[in-house]
């Protein structure tokens, strides 16, 4: 299907055209990087569709048959990361839009913020292992310069960290895989699940994963490889924050983990005992430096270690139930994390603040800002009807059902310690009495508010994702979650 | 297998360079130098006894040539090499401009 290939190569098209008449046409990267994700958005949902048909879609790129060629394949779980993906991205453009009027060089924002999502994308897609590996080195890369982007000083600081933490890990997942290479003599996924199964367990496989949960656990920011989030997140420019904390440590991070260990490798008793233990700590290591934080953005960041660290605890439970709280957590997360960073962005261009001593009733004056991220607030802390509760729900029974009652009691602290500081955030900037005069707040702009309420909107109805009509979308990746090494028969079955 | 023990040598080498280096050119090349480890080893992967370069001619047969691909992989690593070292380098340069000084002890605005 070559449809597939249309992912990378739409947004490498935009960001080439966007710098080449940077100057002249001034409307172009405007319309380009609105565009490019909408038409990937629309796009994925039609794979997500064929995917449901076929249970797999593979595109042998030259025509090449694999494991000679290189092949991209859409399964459950890639068409619910393209959904997701497309889907905040484009929102980000759309608030991108006017955000970047404070910024130099708009265009040259876009075309790297179209190379970022052409890597994403490719990574998602990849059917191979190399080819994962470049995809993300490109992703990475424009987001080491997208952090950047403000030249402040602490800009500066915040992606040279994070640049050189990322290429370290990097370079431990591509140690990874040339050892896996060295072993099965082969880089397309099928084949080396094919080649590993058959293959006695040893010390090797081992090795390779703690290579890899190294390398994709700082691109996902597990606890011991968190310190770059923290100062990546805040200093960055609003939308790559909100791209960065909703949906970049999430397909680099956690997707390349899933794929890797679940499908790859087989997920063995002690992969997923490791995966629980350091998702309960990256939940409760970022809630505690959550609360301490007065910077909105920062404190957005350390929230964001603590609901991947929920995420990774439900895949390390591993029961079906589970795996199935942790993607739609996965899914939930991308879409309130973005729309609060989003908000945060909205509250630092009309008060020229971030921090939450100086803030105050803001209600009254930009009302979109406080509505959306109440309905962010709540969804992420767990109240009734949004859709963060049901997947916390879900992840908290599953770990009681297999007996791990002490961790789903963590999970529970967590939550509370969870609305404790989302709580302080609303009353503190939204709330009260107010420090401005009506004169010194700057109106954020329409496409801002329309970015922000458009997301507020998907956050009310994504409970609606479980009920029988729509769960095909969550239940297709979770079967592909859980076929494990059956991956390989899937895309073989696929190839014929 | 001294070689493969070398090569790990060599990363750790890097390894120190970019931990315990406070001049952030320093550790720039430290990730250079460990880029050359991990290139190396990818290499010596693909390395057969007595194999010959995998050159195809018209008239040779295809046996005992190393294994191309891990040749192909590394001209991509280097590549990626790059532009990494590339956007380190721009953001270094612009540290420069602001702080005033390589120093990384000097450069931690950012706490919490």
């Amino acid at each position: 299907m070559k449809m597939l290939t249309f992912f990378v190569v739409f947004p490498l098209l935009s960001a080439f055209l966007t710098v080449l008449f940077a100057g002249k046409a001034k409307g172009l990267g405007n319309a380009l990087s609105i565009l490019t994700p909408f038409v990937l958005l629309v796009l994925s949902l039609y794979c997500a569709s064929l995917v449901h048909l076929h249970k797999a879609v593979v595109y042998k790129v030259g025509g090449w048959m694999p494991p000679l060629g290189i092949c991209m394949v859409a399964d459950g779980l890639s068409s619910f990361m393209l959904a997701t993906v497309n889907l905040v991205s484009l929102l980000a453009m759309v608030y991108a839009l006017s955000y970047m009027r404070t910024y130099t060089q708009k265009w040259g924002f876009q075309a790297l913020f179209m190379l970022m999502l052409a890597g994403m994308n490719g990574v998602i897609l990849s059917g191979d292992l190399f080819n994962l590996y470049v995809c993300l080195e490109l992703a990475s890369v424009s987001g080491y310069i997208l952090v950047a982007f403000g030249v402040e000083p602490a800009d500066l600081e915040a992606s040279f960290k994070y640049a050189v933490m990322g290429a370290v890990a990097s370079i431990f997942i591509l140690l990874g895989i040339g050892i896996l290479y060295s072993y099965t003599s082969t880089l397309n996924m099928a084949d080396m699940a094919f080649v590993l199964s058959g293959k006695p367990a040893g010390v090797l496989v081992g090795f390779v994963s703690v290579l890899f949960l190294a390398g994709f656990g700082l691109k996902a920011a597990l606890v011991p490889f968190h310190a770059w989030l923290p100062d990546a997140h805040s200093c960055a420019p609003t939308p790559v924050s909100a791209v960065l904390s909703g949906v970049f440590i999430k397909t680099l991070g956690i997707y390349a983990l899933v794929r890797v260990f679940f499908n790859i490798l087989g997920a063995s008793g002690n992969l997923l005992t490791v995966l629980m233990v350091l998702g309960i700590l990256s939940m409760v290591v970022g809630a505690f430096l959550a609360i301490a934080q007065t910077d909105i953005k920062r404190m957005f960041a350390y929230s964001s270690i603590s609901q991947v660290g929920y995420i990774i605890f439900a895949l390390g439970i591993g029961t079906p139930f589970a795996i199935l709280g942790g993607l739609f957590h996965l899914f939930n997360h991308a879409l309130f994390k973005s729309l609060l960073f989003l908000d945060a962005g909205i509250i630092e261009y009309s008060t020229g603040e971030r921090s939450l001593n100086k803030l105050g009733g803001l209600n009254r004056f930009i009302p979109s800002a406080g509505y959306t991220s109440l309905i962010g607030a709540m969804s992420i802390s767990g109240i009734p009807p949004l859709g963060g509760f049901w997947s916390k729900l879900i992840i908290i029974l599953a770990a009681i059902g297999s007996g791990h009652t002490g961790f789903a009691l963590v999970a529970v602290l967590v939550s509370i310690i969870t609305l404790a500081y989302y709580l302080k955030f609303q009353t503190f900037a939204f709330f009260g009495k107010s420090p401005f005069a009506p004169g010194q707040i700057r109106m954020p702009s329409f496409s801002m508010k329309l970015a922000v309420v458009m997301l507020a909107g998907v956050c009310l109805f994504t409970g609606l994702l479980l009920i029988p009509r729509f769960s095909f979308f969550l239940q297709g990746a979770v079967d592909s979650v859980l076929a494990g090494n059956g991956y390989k028969d899937l895309i073989f079955g696929a190839l014929k | 297998m001294s070689l493969y023990f070398l090569c790990f040598v060599l990363f750790c080498v890097g390894l120190y360079c970019i931990l315990r280096k406070r001049n952030i050119i320093k550790i720039i090349i430290g990730l250079a130098i460990i880029e050359y480890a991990v290139n190396l080893f990818l290499i010596l992967i693909g390395y057969r006894m007595h194999g010959r370069a995998p050159i195809l001619a018209g008239d040779q047969q295809i046996l005992n040539m190393v294994d191309p691909l891990p040749q192909a992989m590394v001209l991509t690593t280097i590549v990626i090499g790059l532009s990494l070292t590339a956007v380190l380098v721009a953001l270094a340069i612009r540290i420069y401009e602001k702080y005033g000084t390589f120093d990384i002890t000097k450069i931690r605005r950012l706490r919490g």
